[in-house]
């Protein structure tokens, strides 16, 4: 049975990264060019590392399953990045990120590599900017910033909504400059279906053509998976509609342990479900919570009248409004993490304040800010008596220069204009913090197969901060990864070229097409779609925002059930040889499946709550999640037996020496 | 809502394609286009049918994956809006609606709606970064001050999603509005001048390569762009255009 080891360095924790990169292991530049690396995904974890690792000289090979790999599912993010610059002189610092991430996370991720993650924050900064993202400045030129939940600094650096979108194309222009140096090859629409050992290390992929159906053997000393996380499993979620977990589960059947996977991130403020045709869910950003109050009515009346469309909300006056994060959490407000503002919204929907017809819904509402940045305006204008229109008019001006994006978005969705009227949100699945067991060089339990960004487990505990994915994978991608997967390739200098002719290649190769031609034979009454949202179903209900035993076990043996009726009736109409949409989508699906078994299976395991897993048996007389640090301070890892629903529970101890674990408070 | 599609249907890049008549009911105003396009996909592949193959991928405006050409227009009749935005409030029961791919020599059917925008990318691999290494070996991001509407313009040039609405509505199939963006958002930051000049020529070069047609400036592009990326840029590329050539 493979033991974990982390492989932390030794020394403290403000060298160990520093002291780490001077010993490791270097390739020369001559013996760079006769090696192969695989990457899969191009968001901002594998585009960053395929443009990096292909300018210090090895080949890559990039794979993603859209038509370009300027939109992997990173271009969406929409609030910021973070990083400890410290540029508003507001006391941030390397050790504050630090701290902060680790609480956030309710202290069940890694010291040293979210150490070095604080630690290489600042350079990426420094390296967007260099490459020509436009990030927003103020009037004297320099970088802006706003803040972010969980934290009382302002160190998100942003440009408006769509922070991922430009970060994506800085790190995409950097790959389109190697592409075009013939030092990465592309591979746009091709899906990576499984991975292939040889000698029990990741030699490479086999992949299908999404154009042609064409099933091809990929080879490469090394294979990088940065192929995003799994919150599609939900069905509804705010991931792209093709995120998905096939990549990552398909190296876990192949012996890479999957960590914590029942650590789901709920975002609080999502736009409502509207009906059963919804597709997916669309995020308003946490960066709204600098500038808007969440509330709902305080009376029941109100909230009856709201729902019977005979009361605005904009009529119930202030004192009867219950601001619920500012009263229960007068420090942090607002800006509370992200999963104690989504259970706070739970809670009040479930006591029946919920403002639309559904009861799942609360206000998100601008009026204060406008108000305030209206008056501020109109003195810097020199407006003497300014009416209440000006100040009003002045006011949404400078929300629109903020926010003007997620604004237009959420008005062509709804068809109301939060400009006049509060936004009404809900919790909504958006980001996953398990994700493929990785040492602190980045690689899985399989040698040879490193996974970066999203898909691994690594930095954020049991929930992330808002603002730290982008952060996270961009250092993974351009700081971390081109540095330790040297160390492992300077044992391959006189490997020479992998063979496809392998027969490693022709099994695993096999196995793919032969899985395909079972599933398209299934020729059942059912679209996939119909699987999906039947497990969607599952997991929220049982292993969603809140969680329990009882809960939890019958999700188990509901999924069980889901995926016997799968292989028993799904449809999928067309041929395997060319695009089919279907079949690319009934293949994720199927992994999904035995993925939420899995999750269903940790969280059963972790009978304590922490971050974002709340199970009802753990928690402090005021509702907020209580951990149990004595029986639960370690990570989950899980290793395929061949069965899913039997896995082998694996623990890696967390050790914590530079941080006190303490109750998590924002009150 | 009722409603009937008119859908272009084409099995493959060689083959030939044709409009099938598709009708559909209990369309609800509060979808979005693609979610009825979802209801109608349900609907073929129980009856064995083969849906009707369409990109997407964000469903929210940003990826630009999504390309439909919906009656005459690219991205339909709403402004400011690309397809997966597009709600089927902006319909009336019993409307009849165009679907057809986008239309351009240099953006080449696969099937159904789908196309081959690759040669967008292979214009961005000409030239369209700034030569930069990624090691994060350069200066600090403070270290030069960029007036605050020059980064304003550039980021709203660097907004473009790439989804191609430009070249499919324009009668000569250009590529100026897209190119034009990335030239400007470039051009406009300290950080582009160095490689401006040889920038614009080769993106030039490889536009006119790919097969996309001229620019007589009748404007449709940024008519129909989702992201209001404005003519200026085209203007401004221009205007970096004729410096290079004259320096070259
Ligand atoms: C709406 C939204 C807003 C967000 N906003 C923020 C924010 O403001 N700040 C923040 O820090 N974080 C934010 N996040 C989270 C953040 O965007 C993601 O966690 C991050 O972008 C993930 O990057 P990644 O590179 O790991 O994966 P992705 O960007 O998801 O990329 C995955 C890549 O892998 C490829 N791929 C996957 N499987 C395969 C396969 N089998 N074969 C071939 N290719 C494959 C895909 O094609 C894609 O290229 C947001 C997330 C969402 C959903
Ligand atoms: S310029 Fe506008 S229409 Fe053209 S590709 Fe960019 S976003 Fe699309
Ligand atoms: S699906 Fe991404 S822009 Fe429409």
């Amino acid at each position: 049975m493979p033991i974990l080891n982390s492989k932390i360095p030794e020394g403290s924790i403000d060298k160990k990264w520093s002291n780490h990169k001077s010993k490791i292991r270097l390739v020369n530049p001559a013996n760079k060019r006769l090696i192969d690396v695989i990457v899969v995904g191009s968001g901002l974890a594998g585009g960053a590392a395929s443009a990096s690792l292909a300018e210090l000289g090895y080949n890559v090979k990039t794979f993603c399953f859209q038509d370009s790999p300027r939109r992997a599912h990173s271009i969406a993010a929409q609030g910021g990045i973070n990083a400890a610059k410290n540029y508003q002189g507001d006391g941030d610092s390397v050790y504050r990120l630090f701290y902060d991430t680790i609480k956030g996370g309710d202290y069940r991720s890694r010291e040293a590599n979210v150490h070095r993650l604080a630690e290489v924050s600042a350079n990426i900064i420094d390296q967007c900017v260099a490459q020509g993202v436009p990030f927003a400045r103020e009037y004297g030129g320099l970088l802006d910033n706003r803040s972010f939940g969980g934290v009382l600094v302002s160190r998100t650096f942003y440009a408006k909504g769509q922070t991922g979108q430009q970060l994506l194309l800085g790190a995409y222009s950097a790959m389109s400059r190697q592409i075009g140096k013939g030092k990465i090859k592309m591979y746009s629409r091709h899906e990576m279906l499984d991975l292939v050992i040889v000698d029990g290390k990741a030699r490479g992929i086999i992949a299908r053509n999404l154009v042609t159906g064409e099933i091809q053997k990929h080879s490469a000393h090394a294979v990088v998976l940065g192929s995003g996380g799994y919150g599609n499993v939900f069905f509804l979620s705010t991931n792209a509609m093709g995120s998905n977990v096939t990549a990552a589960w398909k190296t876990h059947i192949k012996g890479a342990f999957f960590s914590n996977p029942c650590f789901t991130q709920i975002h609080p403020t999502c736009i409502p479900v509207s009906g059963d045709h919804q597709s997916k869910l669309t995020l308003m950003s946490e960066s709204l919570r600098n500038d808007g109050r969440i509330w709902v009515p305080k009376n029941m009346e109100d909230v009856l009248a709201i729902r019977e469309g005979k009361l605005k909300p904009t009529e119930i006056s202030a004192e009867n409004r219950d601001y619920y994060l500012e009263r229960r959490y007068p420090s942090f407000g607002n800006l509370v993490p992200r999963d104690v503002a989504s259970r706070a919204a739970k809670e009040r929907c479930d006591a029946g304040y919920g403002v639309n017809k559904t009861g799942e819904a609360v206000y998100l509402d601008f009026a204060s800010a406008i108000e305030r940045y209206g008056k501020e305006k109109a003195q810097v204008l020199n407006i003497d008596n300014p009416s209440e229109e000006e100040i009003l008019s002045l006011g949404r001006k400078v929300i629109e220069t903020k926010y003007g994006n997620l604004f237009q978005m959420y008005y062509k969705i709804v068809d109301d204009d939060p400009y006049y009227t509060p936004m009404q949100i809900y919790p909504a699945v958006h980001y996953t913090m398990g994700g493929l067991w990785v040492d602190y060089n980045l690689m899985s339990t399989i040698p040879g197969c490193f996974v970066a960004g999203e898909a691994n487990f690594s930095d954020h505990g049991a929930n992330r901060l808002g603002a730290s994915a982008l952060m996270q994978g961009l250092a993974d991608g351009y700081f971390v990864l081109p540095y330790t997967i040297g160390d492992y390739l300077a044992d391959d200098i006189r490997t020479g070229p992998i063979s496809t002719d392998l027969p490693e290649f022709e099994k695993t190769a096999n196995e793919v097409s032969e899985n395909i031609s079972k599933l398209m034979n299934i020729k059942g009454s059912k679209p996939v779609d119909y699987f999906h949202k039947r497990l969607g179903k599952v997991m929220w209900n049982n292993v969603g925002m809140a969680r329990n035993a009882e809960g939890l076990n019958a999700a188990i043996d509901e999924i069980k059930i889901i995926r016997e009726e799968f292989y028993d009736d799904v449809r999928i109409p067309g041929d395997a040889n060319e695009l089919n949409p279907e079949l690319e989508k009934a293949l994720r699906v199927a992994d999904l499946i035995d993925l939420g078994q899995l999750m269903a299976i940790d969280a059963l395991n972790r009978s304590e709550s922490c971050g974002g897993h709340f199970r009802e048996e753990s928690q402090t007389e005021e509702g907020e999640a209580l951990r149990d640090d004595e029986n639960f301070t370690y990570v989950s890892a899980w290793e395929y037996t061949g069965d899913p629903s039997k896995p082998n529970h694996h623990k890696e101890d967390l050790v914590y020496e530079n941080i006190k674990l303490v109750q998590r408070s924002y009150k | 809502m009722k409603l009937t599609l008119k859908i272009w249907r084409q099995k493959g890049p060689e083959e030939k394609g044709k409009i099938v008549t598709y009708p559909i009911d209990n369309i609800d105003g509060d979808m979005s286009f693609l979610e009825m396009m979802d209801v109608l996909n349900v609907e073929l592949v129980k009856k064995g049918e083969s849906p009707v193959a369409f990109d997407h991928d964000c469903r929210e405006g940003i990826c630009g994956s999504c390309s439909m050409y919906i009656d005459g227009e690219a991205h339909g009749p709403d402004r400011g809006v690309t397809t997966c935005q597009l709600h089927m409030r902006k319909f009336k029961d019993g409307d009849t609606i165009y679907i057809e791919p986008w239309r351009a020599k240099a953006f080449p059917i696969i099937k159904d709606l789908v196309v081959d925008r690759s040669s967008f990318d292979r214009i961005m691999n000409a030239g369209g970064y700034i030569s930069v290494n990624t090691s994060g070996n350069t200066i600090d991001a403070n270290a030069t001050p960029i007036p605050k509407e020059d980064a304003d313009k550039a980021f709203e040039a660097a907004t473009c999603i790439g989804c191609g609405a430009c070249v499919a509505s324009c009668k000569n199939a250009s590529a100026m509005l897209f190119v034009s963006a990335k030239v400007s958002q470039l051009a406009l930051l300290p950080q582009g001048q160095v490689e401006a000049k040889d920038r614009v020529l080769k993106m030039v070069e490889a536009m006119d390569e790919e097969g996309f047609g001229n620019c007589t400036n009748t404007g449709a592009c940024e008519v129909e762009c989702p992201k209001g990326i404005s003519l200026e840029n085209i203007a401004r590329m221009n205007r970096e255009y004729l410096k290079a050539m004259v320096k070259k």
